[in-house]
């Protein structure tokens, strides 16, 4: 049983980062823009959060300078791509390679520094519970912030006036131009709003889940994020269950394999991949659910005036 | 009429400078007397702060210091394995570099290739096994140091458990995997070793999950055969017990590290150079350990008792002086099977195509 309690803490504390990224990202793609630089922006903010915790000490604000940093990168992919009308897909590609560069050049003097990192809350004495103690308060306090950021969203996508405006602009901007709302001003902010989360998923590794910095550090979760968001078929939930999932079926992997379970490691790697696939394309098997929940301008282009 | 005698003309000047580029560009490619030598090397991944790469730039760097004027050297980093790396080796051949280290396995046919275009350039690759007229190949027994990693972790550990986070299952890693084994049992036989294949050199989210993993399963040292501290750092938060690998991580995790298998390349590199500038560079297999200083533990953590250290540093000096190996027979795997039959000297050909688990290894190795 302990070592279930510890296998749900560590499989919450692996798929974080993707909650992030993914939530953003969501949120993003709900409004009809396509943003493929969520890798680039995740290694921006995770280098950004790092130097600004060693220089001042302080990983929280490291994360604030992260959350800033993704969003910086995420602006001028919405000024490409919204004012200007580049092409969505190239530009988020090279958000992306602009972002690996980036980092890696930025982050060169920071690859040698050692900080202390955001530590898990240990709420001493509840912590110590049996089980529960573990499972309900042995988080790092940005593992709990990703849930509250996962309500919120939900919240505000499904709950509010704003998050209908934006699902609806995500549907037809034009139609939503007509009657009114500032399509162009509330797709800013929605990718403004990824790009925050994706910096923030970046400075979660960096400042808190493995506290360094070295380039390529966030190795493929941006794309892997990406995907999600798709396979969950835009819908909050299945971006967080798939999140999970993914971490959670990586670890019992390393668990079997430390465990002494005889199947080729190889087999195991591609396991997370497959179960997230698998679970997600299942449970969104209805084509029609798909059509309701796809942005349907995603990606397209809106030009106000025609 | 006119454009036709002016296409000649520019036809002529185009092949003279063709060939005044060439002459220069053949000029380049040998050294004139008193000016320094120019090294080459080739680089997998970032310098960085500790790992593979790390080490061979430092003892780029003692080489340098070491021969002073003679020599100046040049790197390039990040190089990615295949086609670039065949463009790059050669853009340092042409420029007059001639010797060059190429420092990871996946150069080994572009450095191939590149040799048999130049000649008179000399290339040295780090873990390969092929060579040419021109092209030596140099590695280090990292299982020496891991023998002694495991002789630490052996009578540092409480709950008998070691882990390790592999990267991939190729012999290298896994004569580490067995060595350290072997080295923890020489003084500990309940131990064992768990370990846990990530199938990536470098990804420290995933190297801190399965580092965690292990952790949570009971292991109070963990030791890694990946590139990035994470393991180190894990084992730091979790107040257990690490090795680190490559490099002396002790920055990542001072109370965690006991020690840490470390590479050392500036004495070799040193010595080749020394013999490129005499003129006396011959091709060669290296394969070379302890005895040659291509390995060093690092300093040990405090909390490693005075005979534990001296048991350490004796066991070295008898591997050094070729006294002690640690894969002397009886080798059994861990199916129960011997290997290698009591007293005998497991040779260098059967070392390096290793592919199974000694006794004391928990699971099965994936094929």
């Amino acid at each position: 049983m302990d070592v279930f309690a510890e296998l749900l803490v560590l499989t919450l504390a692996a798929g974080t980062p993707l909650v992030y990224a993914a939530l953003g990202e969501l949120v993003t793609e709900k409004s009809g823009v396509l943003n493929l630089g969520v890798e680039g922006m995740m290694l921006v903010g995770a280098v950004a959060s790092f130097a600004v915790a060693a220089k001042s000490g302080n990983p929280w604000f490291g994360v604030a300078a992260g959350i800033g940093a993704g969003a910086a990168l995420s602006l001028v992919f919405a000024v490409l791509t919204l004012s200007l009308m580049a092409n969505q897909v190239a530009t988020g590609l090279a958000l992306s390679l602009f972002g690996i560069g980036l980092s890696a050049f930025v982050g060169l003097d920071y690859v040698s520094v050692v900080i202390e990192g955001i530590q898990p809350l240990g709420i001493a004495t509840l912590a110590g519970l049996p089980i529960v103690g573990k499972i309900v308060f042995g988080h790092n306090p940005l593992v709990y912030l990703s849930l509250l950021l996962f309500a919120a969203i939900h919240g505000f996508l499904y709950r509010t006036r704003p998050g209908l405006a934006l699902r609806a602009i995500g549907e037809s901007p034009q139609s939503a131009h007509a009657i009114g709302y500032p399509v162009v001003r509330i797709r800013y902010l929605a990718v403004l709003f990824g790009g925050a989360c994706s910096g923030l998923a970046g400075a979660y590794l960096a400042v808190a889940y493995t506290p360094l910095w070295v380039e390529g550090m966030t190795a493929g979760r941006g794309w892997i994020a990406l995907a999600l968001v798709v396979f969950a078929t835009w819908r909050p939930w299945r971006v967080l269950a798939g999140a999970y999932l993914f971490g959670g079926v990586t670890l019992a992997t390393f668990q079997a394999q430390a465990g002494g379970v005889a199947v080729p490691s190889q087999l195991l790697s591609m396991l997370p991949y497959v179960a997230t696939i698998v679970v997600l394309a299942v449970i969104s098997r209805d084509a029609t659910a798909i059509r309701l929940n796809a942005p349907a301008s995603l990606g397209r282009p809106f030009h106000p005036d025609g | 009429m006119l454009h036709v005698p002016r296409r000649k003309a520019l036809l002529a000047a185009a092949a003279l400078t063709a060939a005044a580029l060439g002459l220069a560009l053949s000029a380049t490619a040998q050294t004139k007397a008193g000016e320094p030598l120019k090294i080459g090397y080739v680089y997998v991944s970032p310098i960085g702060d500790a790992g593979w790469t790390y080490q061979h730039d430092t003892g780029r760097k003692e080489m340098e210091k070491a021969l002073g004027a003679k020599v100046t050297s040049k790197y390039i980093e990040s190089v990615p394995e295949g086609a670039d790396a065949e463009r790059v080796i050669r853009e340092l051949a042409q420029s007059g570099h001639q010797l060059i280290f190429t420092t990871s396995f996946g150069y080994m046919n572009p450095t191939l290739k590149v040799a048999k275009t130049f000649p008179k350039t000399h290339f040295e690759h780090a873990t390969g096994y092929k060579t040419d007229a021109n092209v030596g190949v140099y590695n280090a027994r990292f299982y020496e140091g891991r023998y002694l990693a495991g002789i630490v972790a052996g009578r540092m550990t409480k709950s008998n458990v070691a882990g390790y986070v592999a990267a991939f299952p190729i012999p290298e890693v896994v004569m580490g995997i067995n060595a350290f084994t072997r080295g923890m049992r020489s003084v500990n036989p309940k131990a064992e070793t768990k370990v846990i294949w990530v199938n990536s050199w470098f990804d420290p989210g995933r190297e801190r999950e399965a580092a965690d993993t292990l952790i949570s399963q009971g292991a109070d040292v963990v030791t890694h055969h990946t590139d990035s501290t994470a393991a180190v750092q894990a084992a730091e938060a979790k107040k257990v017990y690490a090795v680190g690998y490559h490099s002396d991580m002790s920055k990542y995790g001072p109370n965690a590290q006991l020690t840490a298998v470390t590479h050392q390349w500036g004495a070799y590199y040193t010595k080749v150079a020394q013999s490129q500038l005499d003129g006396k560079w011959k091709r060669d297999n290296v394969w070379g350990g302890i005895k040659d200083g291509m390995i060093k533990m690092a300093p040990f953590n405090k909390v490693v008792p005075q005979d534990v250290q001296d048991l350490v540093n004796k066991t070295s000096a008898d591997i050094g002086a070729g006294k002690f190996h640690p894969f002397t027979g009886p080798v059994k795997d861990n199916d129960g099977k011997e290997r290698l039959a009591a007293g005998k000297v497991m040779d260098d050909g059967t070392l390096s195509k290793m592919d199974y688990y000694v006794e004391g290894v928990q699971g099965k190795l994936p094929k």
